[in-house]
């Protein structure tokens, strides 16, 4: 005789609840205070500028990704370290959803005074929170506003295509066959303006030089990704970059090919030290120190930072900085780039100074010219020399 | 090297990752269990692979551990459902939902690392034929086991007593236990069998493929192997072409793009569902339908 379905039923729930359980371990806030310190000992009065109180950090991904949630993951620790009276909580694997709302809403229970929410799609829900608890300093890490904000929410980001166009420079200057590749994962504002950046990095060493673009429409996918790294190499590209959340898979795949890389979001030239060109690798420590500085100390709402914060290499505070040089970078061309670099540092400059020219022939910037930030998250033209078409929505 | 010929032989390889999570579904479902954790078993196996290949440095005890970290997935399926006749699709589910959390968690000290993935082996002979040669076998060898498995499976269901007991568990578990089988141990070995097969797919990923470990790496193509398995109408060739074809539009993707052909690239996303489904779906009703009739039935522990 069948036993009644129901009796069933619970040797499935047992193994519901330990799935739960498993995805919850690689959720769960993660707290590393130091020194004992407490948010209750907030009001103790010490006459030094030494920082007191709870700042929390949301990341989409794990925060052991190697790659954009580690980065934040570690600068939060480095916080930590640095500011041993700051309990600093973490929570990774937060989708972009309600969640992010219940997890802010958990630090807060937790004493947080500073929250900083560090993936796109939390933009919307952390200007909603923010709004609803004035006592509370809301960032968001990558999102512009274009209106006014409330007195305790601000955003913050760097100009990423700086460093990614002087990778862009030591991809020209080291291919042979003058074919670069881009792998990407969606046709997103700060992706256009690191591809344009890349070519036009190129450019200015291999005025032959192009860039094919593969997208994988996945921040992660390494199957697509060995398709297309695959599919560029055999088409004779000899440099690869990417955008992607996980560069491990083209890393491989140019090494195997006895190829060249260039890197996004960390320093990864241990994976291929001869193919290793140069890369972009992130650097938050500095400003997630300020903005705990200001907004624990009470001085956040008015400040730079209760507004659309932009690092840059102009101001020194560019949080994307050039990652270290391979060994197949020769010195001839390291020095462009990095005068290049110091001349970015100068007031004023920009990578995308006219003229330049879209695929199609039409002007993006007049000669002399030079776009503005709020311009350079809204292009829509690849720039020329970039060999493919972005998906229209 | 032209584009069609790199659309083949990455449509091969990639195409392998699908195929053998999908045979692996297809021994399970034939003997009327449905496994909807082969994508977990995929994500054990491409996991336990890279992990063993990483610590001993040989992606040869690599290979069998991809296939028992896919087979323990499949143990735990097949005890639910089998001996205690829990809900298949809701047990299948669960099970991925733990492998996702499990091999995210034990995962993390393997992300940001690589290995040289599993090199080529040409075959003698062969690998000159002309253009096949270098599509076909001038490959590594879990692709070559797809080709063997295929053979074998062929066999296997369709010219042996094993076969005929496996099909006929899968139609009529209660004519098999009538005529003295063991129906839930036939259930039991295809299930863990073909989770473990399953978890070569995901070793074929992670070792064979990519050479690397990230979370969730298996990007649901273990669901995308159990639908080439329904839509394949249960029949290993019509599965492996299934398999392949989709692996062969994936890859087509890259290289238009690589090839600067202006293509929506939304379509392009879509195109490796939708031509492996409208293929098969046209081919597989087709003649006879091979559904095996016991497949939403679970079997009581008394049979």
């Amino acid at each position: 005789m069948p036993k009644k379905p129901y009796r069933r039923l619970s040797g499935v729930l047992t193994i519901a609840l330990v799935g739960v359980l498993a995805a919850a371990c690689s959720s769960t806030a993660k707290s590393s205070s130091s020194g004992g310190a407490s948010a209750a000992a907030a009001g103790g009065g010490s006459t030094d500028s030494s920082l007191t109180g709870t700042v929390g950090f949301i990341m989409v991904g794990s925060r052991s990704d190697y790659g954009y949630n580690e980065a934040v993951y570690s600068a939060s620790q480095q916080l930590a370290k640095d500011d041993p009276k700051v309990k600093v909580i973490t929570a990774d694997n937060i989708p972009e959803n309600n969640a992010v709302t219940q997890t802010m809403q958990s630090m807060v229970d937790n004493g947080a005074k500073v929250i900083f929410a560090t993936s796109y799609g939390y933009f919307s829900y952390a200007q909603r929170f923010a709004a609803a608890h004035p006592s509370v300093v809301i960032v968001h890490q990558g999102g512009y506003v274009a209106g006014s904000f409330t007195p305790n929410f601000g955003t913050y980001w760097g100009q990423a295509f700086e460093p990614v166009s002087l990778g862009g420079m030591a991809a020209g200057g080291t291919t042979k066959t003058n074919k670069l590749g881009f792998v990407y994962a969606f046709p997103i504002s700060q992706t256009i303006a690191n591809i344009d950046a890349f070519e036009l990095g190129a450019l200015s060493v291999n005025p032959a030089a192009q860039t094919f673009l593969v997208n994988t429409s996945n921040w992660c996918d390494p199957l697509k990704q060995k398709e297309a790294a695959s599919a560029l190499l055999s088409q004779g590209v000899d440099v690869l970059t990417q955008h992607q959340d996980c560069q491990s898979t083209v890393i491989q795949a140019a090494k195997a090919a006895g190829k060249y890389v260039v890197g996004y979001h960390y320093d990864a030239q241990s994976l291929d030290p001869s193919g290793w060109l140069t890369g972009s690798s992130w650097d938050w420590t500095p400003i997630y120190e300020a903005i705990t500085k200001a907004g624990l100390g009470g001085s956040f709402a008015g400040s730079k930072y209760n507004a659309n914060w932009v690092g840059s290499f102009a101001d020194n505070d560019n949080p994307l900085t050039l990652a270290s040089f391979g060994s197949s970078v020769p010195s001839s061309l390291r020095s462009k780039i990095t005068a290049e670099e110091a001349a970015l540092k100068k007031p004023g400059a920009s990578v995308f100074t006219g003229p330049i020219q879209c695929q199609d022939g039409s002007t993006l910037v007049a000669a002399g010219q030079t776009m503005t930030y709020a311009q350079i998250n809204s292009i829509s033209c690849l720039v020329k020399g970039v060999v493919g078409t972005l998906p229209k929505s | 090297m032209n584009g069609v010929e790199q659309t083949l032989i990455g449509g091969v390889s990639g195409g392998t990752a699908i195929l053998l999570p999908a045979f692996g579904e297809l021994i399970g479902q034939r003997a009327g269990i449905i496994n909807l954790g082969a994508e977990g078993a995929m994500l054990a196996g491409a996991l336990g692979a890279y992990a063993v290949t990483q610590s001993t440095g040989s992606l040869w005890l690599g290979i069998p551990a991809g296939a028992g970290a896919g087979a323990l997935v499949g143990l735990a399926h097949a005890w639910l459902t089998v001996r205690r006749g829990g809900d298949q699709i809701a047990s299948g589910l669960l099970l991925w939902f733990l492998a996702l959390g499990g091999t995210s968690v034990f995962g993390t000290t393997y992300v940001g690392t690589t290995i040289t993935p599993l090199s080529n082996l040409s075959i003698p002979g062969l690998s000159s034929i002309p253009w096949i040669g270098a599509i076909l076998f001038d490959q590594d060898i879990l692709v070559y086991l797809g080709y063997i498995l295929v053979v074998v499976i062929w066999f296997v269901f369709y010219r042996t007593r094993v076969g005929l007991t496996l099909r006929a568990t899968g139609e009529r578990p209660e004519v098999v236990a009538a005529a003295g089988g063991k129906p839930q141990v036939v259930q039991i070995i295809a299930v863990v069998l073909g989770a473990g097969i399953g978890g070569l797919g995901g070793a074929q990923l992670s070792i064979g493929y990519v050479g690397n470990w990230f979370n969730n790496m298996t990007s649901g193509y273990g669901f995308v192997a159990v639908a080439v398995v329904l839509f394949g109408a249960w029949r290993p060739i019509r599965v492996m072409a299934g398999a392949y074809l989709f692996g062969v539009v994936l890859a087509a993707a890259s290289v238009l793009q690589a090839h600067g052909v202006s293509v929506n690239q939304y379509l392009l996303d879509a195109m490796p569902y939708l031509v492996t489904l409208v293929v098969l779906a046209i081919f597989a009703r087709r003649g006879r339908s091979d559904t095996p009739e016991a497949l939403t039935r679970s079997l009581s522990r008394s049979g």
